[in-house]
């Protein structure tokens, strides 16, 4: 590919497109080889980029936080536990101002989200090729593919699909909580009989629906839309290098100071759905009545 | 870009890690921090225990030390009016000792004289019977005269 001129649209094109494996039209199964086939395969299909890359920085986390946890003592810490203690030290000072309820489940979630989504968004800060040149020179040499046909979309918030799930299982949590707290009286109450008089309930039920509603999704399409448009600007910067000899080394330093940037960016998205899951969670636990 | 089955893997993985981190990775890492904070704590309660310690020690000392000052002062004054008492007494004795002497010097003295005079008498009487013989040229009954002599003896 490098050999190759390729348009910008294509380059563009070639970094947005997951690399989905699931069923073709025809019936046989198999990877996307472009982004219709992708669309065309509907629901049933896999983005096996979003998934691996998610996963291995999940388990990455998990590995990392377990040595942690069994090394933890009381007495002085290493460096790796006491990074890990300050990470947990941050999250359960935030968990602990924000959360007025007593769950167990709270911390550990809010832990998990905040260290996961900062790892999946902090890929984005890796080269913007280096990632997808390495899954394509693994697709042609390994696997035989065609290299114009193997995508890979390194970072897996840029896939909606990874945001929505983590939305999706806070919503859960969030409902799954409510009615438990509240009851499902309590629960439903809250939507119909809220904030105008009862008798004004199918108002009510429409306008609590939505505020409802719109706590996951602005939860994932935030995290989404945000290091979506980051990965953006990274790919155009990277068609900027092949624009000549003023505006090559002009790009390169703009990269820099957009990674730069950019690690404040995806710092706070990390945190902001920290802290919006553990608020969606406390308002969850109160009860209002 | 479009939403399909990565959604419900997604949702899968991350239930797992949260299961995981609630289990294996907080518990641990709480229970080390509340056990350090508390360890801190009691590190902290020992060392203003001992600081306290250390200062009603050193009260202790210096008391003690003041204590054992007067106490050697007290028995210094002792010694001394001890000592001065001594010389007294033995001042005394001294003077009581060289009188004691003195006297029974004097006593010895009075006695030689007496002696002397004893002795010095009954020469005299010897001498004054040698004389008047010689002077009168006839033996005296001593028997008869020496009555008078010896009235003239003492009378000396």
């Amino acid at each position: 590919m490098a050999s190759e001129t390729i348009s910008s649209s294509g380059y563009i094109k070639h970094h947005l497109q997951n690399l989905t494996f699931g069923q073709h039209a025809d019936g046989s199964w198999g990877f996307a080889h472009t982004a219709q086939e992708a669309a065309n395969m509907g629901f049933w299909a896999i983005n096996v980029d979003t998934i691996g890359m998610s996963v291995l920085l999940g388990v990455l986390m998990m590995w990392f936080f377990r040595r942690a946890a069994k090394k933890a003592t009381s007495g002085v810490p290493s460096g790796l536990v006491n990074f890990a203690e300050w990470i947990v030290e941050f999250v359960d000072e935030n968990v602990r101002s924000s959360f007025t309820g007593r769950n167990p489940l709270v911390a550990p979630l809010a832990l998990t989200i905040f260290v996961w989504v900062f790892l999946m968004n902090l890929v984005d800060d890796v080269m913007v090729d280096l990632i997808p040149q390495i899954a394509v020179f693994v697709g042609e040499h390994v696997f035989g593919a065609d290299p114009h046909h193997v995508f890979f979309k390194a970072v897996p918030t840029t896939d909606p699909n990874a945001t929505s799930a983590m939305a999706l299982v806070v919503f859960a949590l969030m409902v799954f909580y409510g009615i438990k707290v509240k009851g499902l009286g309590g629960f439903l109450g809250e939507l119909a009989f809220q904030p105008f008089p009862k008798w004004l309930f199918p108002i009510n039920l429409v306008l609590e629906l939505v505020s409802l509603i719109s706590k996951p999704v602005s939860l994932s399409l935030r995290l989404f839309g945000n290091i979506y448009a980051g990965e953006m600007i990274f790919i155009l910067l990277a068609i900027m290098f092949g624009a000549g000899w003023i505006l090559g080394p002009l790009s390169g330093l703009l990269q820099i100071g957009w990674a730069i940037f950019h690690i404040l960016i995806i710092a706070l998205q990390a945190y902001v759905f920290m802290m919006l899951t553990i608020v969606y969670l406390d308002m969850a636990h109160q009860k209002h009545h | 870009m479009n939403i399909n089955a990565t959604i419900i893997g997604q949702a899968i993985a991350f239930v797992i890690f949260i299961a995981f981190c609630m289990k294996y990775v907080w518990p641990p890492i709480m229970q080390a921090l509340e056990e350090r904070k508390k360890k801190i704590a009691d590190s902290f309660e020992a060392a203003n225990q001992a600081a306290r310690e250390l200062e009603l020690a050193e009260e202790k000392a210096a008391q003690t030390l003041r204590e054992s000052k007067e106490h050697a002062a007290q028995i210094i004054e002792q010694a001394n009016k001890r000592a001065n008492q001594l010389i007294d007494e033995s001042k005394e004795q001294a003077i009581a000792d060289g009188k004691r002497l003195r006297e029974a010097a004097q006593a010895e003295i009075e006695q030689d004289v007496v002696r002397a005079k004893e002795a010095l008498r009954a020469q005299v009487s010897a001498l004054a019977f040698a004389g008047a013989e010689k002077i009168l040229g006839a033996t005296i009954d001593e028997k008869a005269h020496s009555e008078i002599v010896e009235q003239l003896a003492k009378e000396l």
